[in-house]
């Protein structure tokens, strides 16, 4: 019988699977050791773990700690700029080999990515005005909320908060700070340094610490199924950690030292 | 690399999707039948106006029509209130909308006026009928006949463009399935079938205006 066209075809597509298959199973350790770089998502809306500066080049903790990677694995670092919104895709779809954006854990993101150790710490809280009377979370009913959809912020408020908090979520951090700056929510749910920065830039606000959220730590997160990275980047971590490079990282960041980081 | 889709993790949030789809429909409604009457009353002012409306419409226009759907909104809801207007992202979004069909429906619709032969506004002014007998009566009703096509087009483009308006947190259909994905990282999929509802929504958007133009609008 002559091959058809049609099993020549489905030959063809076989081979093709066949081969992306192969493709995979390099690991993306071995695939940035041979290219000499690494590809590194880093947020540039969030100082002092990332901004640009002046003449637009990315600048704060988690920049250096991408730029210390790199560095310690022998290889140039690509950063790419992204949002709390999109930086867990970027890893999936391998834009980034490893994402170092103020990434904290939880049960949902463990099912999708992996985690290094922690390597710097990082808490999360509710901001707003001096005369609104904000004692308990309870207080929070009835009240708006501007939060950047996709971060911590959104899904620890939903647990501890009452149904009748009004969410208005917003693309980045910039246009959620904007938006309360704005007067546009009563309220402010983000990290320690993004608000301390925006107190810092607005005291007219009167804006002012109001009910803990969340100390969560940030990791860097890895793809699943990259264990020889993971493995590699925690060895760099773990000896950061013990050189004093992390506490030194934390102090000229955030202006006190990394502490106790869980591994 | 392989991907297994699993739509189930998006679908199951559909009363979320639901609530995106009603707020895109809405807000479109909205900005169609105003925009569209801003549009008449702006062609009416660009075509035979006094001069200084003529003027103030025409700056209108091209500032709306010059400048990115994303920065008017932007100033209207980061912006404005710092000048003391404070708006809801829903009514910053509809506003925003408005001018910006407004805007277009202006020049549309003007197009639609100019090619109106002049011999038909003279038989009406002969026929005693006053100026806005004749704008209503006779001008109008042929010039959106002849534009029905462009100006449906351009409705359909602000509502797709009111995919924007999820940057100032109004929760319409992008905002939904960006706050899905975002849950469940199931990205793919979520805007997979934003874009199959996007299309459902343009399709059966232009059917209903392509019938009911010419029933309501301009005769058959």
């Amino acid at each position: 019988m002559k091959p058809s066209k049609r099993s020549f075809a489905l030959a063809l597509a076989a081979l093709a699977l066949f081969a992306t298959g192969l493709a995979q199973a390099q690991s993306t350790l071995d695939n940035v050791m041979k290219a000499k770089r690494i590809k590194i998502a880093v947020p540039t809306d969030y100082p002092p773990y990332g901004s640009v500066d002046k003449t637009m080049t990315p600048q704060g903790l988690d920049v250096e700690m991408a730029q210390l990677i790199a560095g310690k694995l022998g290889v140039k670092v690509e950063l790419v700029p992204v949002t709390s919104a999109n930086r867990i895709p970027y890893l999936q779809t391998r834009k980034a080999d490893l994402v170092i954006s103020t990434l904290g854990k939880n049960a949902e993101r463990e099912k999708v990515i992996d985690f290094s150790s922690a390597y710097a710490p990082f808490f999360q809280a509710v901001y707003a005005g001096k005369n609104l009377n904000i004692k308990g979370f309870a207080d929070m009913g009835g009240k708006t909320v501007a939060v950047t959809r996709g971060a911590m912020e959104d899904q620890e408020l939903a647990k501890v908060a009452p149904a009748s908090l009004e969410y208005k979520r917003f693309e980045d951090n910039n246009a959620t700070i904007a938006a309360f700056v704005a007067g546009q929510t009563q309220t402010l749910a983000t990290s320690a340094a993004v608000a301390g920065d925006m107190m810092q830039k607005n005291p007219q606000l009167g804006a002012e610490y109001k009910l803990l959220l969340k100390d969560s730590p940030c990791f860097i997160g890895i793809a699943k199924g990259e264990d020889p990275l993971k493995a590699k980047v925690n060895e760099i971590i773990a000896n950061a950690k013990k050189d004093g490079t992390l506490d030194a990282m934390a102090k000229k960041w955030l202006g006190r030292p990394a502490g106790d980081l869980p591994v | 690399m392989g991907i297994d889709f699993d739509f189930g993790a998006v679908l199951g949030q559909w009363p979320l999707l639901l609530r995106g789809v009603l707020w895109t429909l809405g807000l479109t409604a909205i900005a169609t039948v105003i925009g569209m009457v801003v549009g008449v009353a702006c062609a009416w002012s660009r075509a035979s106006g006094p001069t200084w409306l003529r003027w103030v419409v025409g700056s209108y226009v091209e500032l709306i029509r010059n400048t990115p759907f994303i920065v008017q909104l932007f100033f209207i809801f980061f912006g404005l209130p710092a000048a003391g207007f404070k708006l809801s992202p829903e009514v910053a979004s509809v506003i925003a909308m408005v001018m910006n069909l407004g805007a277009y429906a202006t020049e549309i619709i003007r197009a639609g006026i100019e090619a109106t032969p002049r011999g038909q506004i003279e038989a009406a002014v002969s026929l005693a009928l006053n100026k806005v007998q004749v704008f209503l009566r006779v001008v109008l009703p042929p010039a959106m006949k002849k534009v029905w096509p462009a100006m449906v087009s351009q409705i359909i483009i602000v509502m797709l463009g009111s995919a924007v308006c999820s940057q100032i947190s109004t929760e319409e259909l992008s905002y939904a399935a960006n706050l899905i994905q975002s849950r469940n990282f199931r990205a793919f999929e979520a805007f997979i079938i934003a874009t199959v509802i996007y299309l459902a929504l343009s399709v059966g958007a232009r059917r209903l205006l392509n019938w009911a133009g010419p029933k309501y609008f301009f005769g058959r």
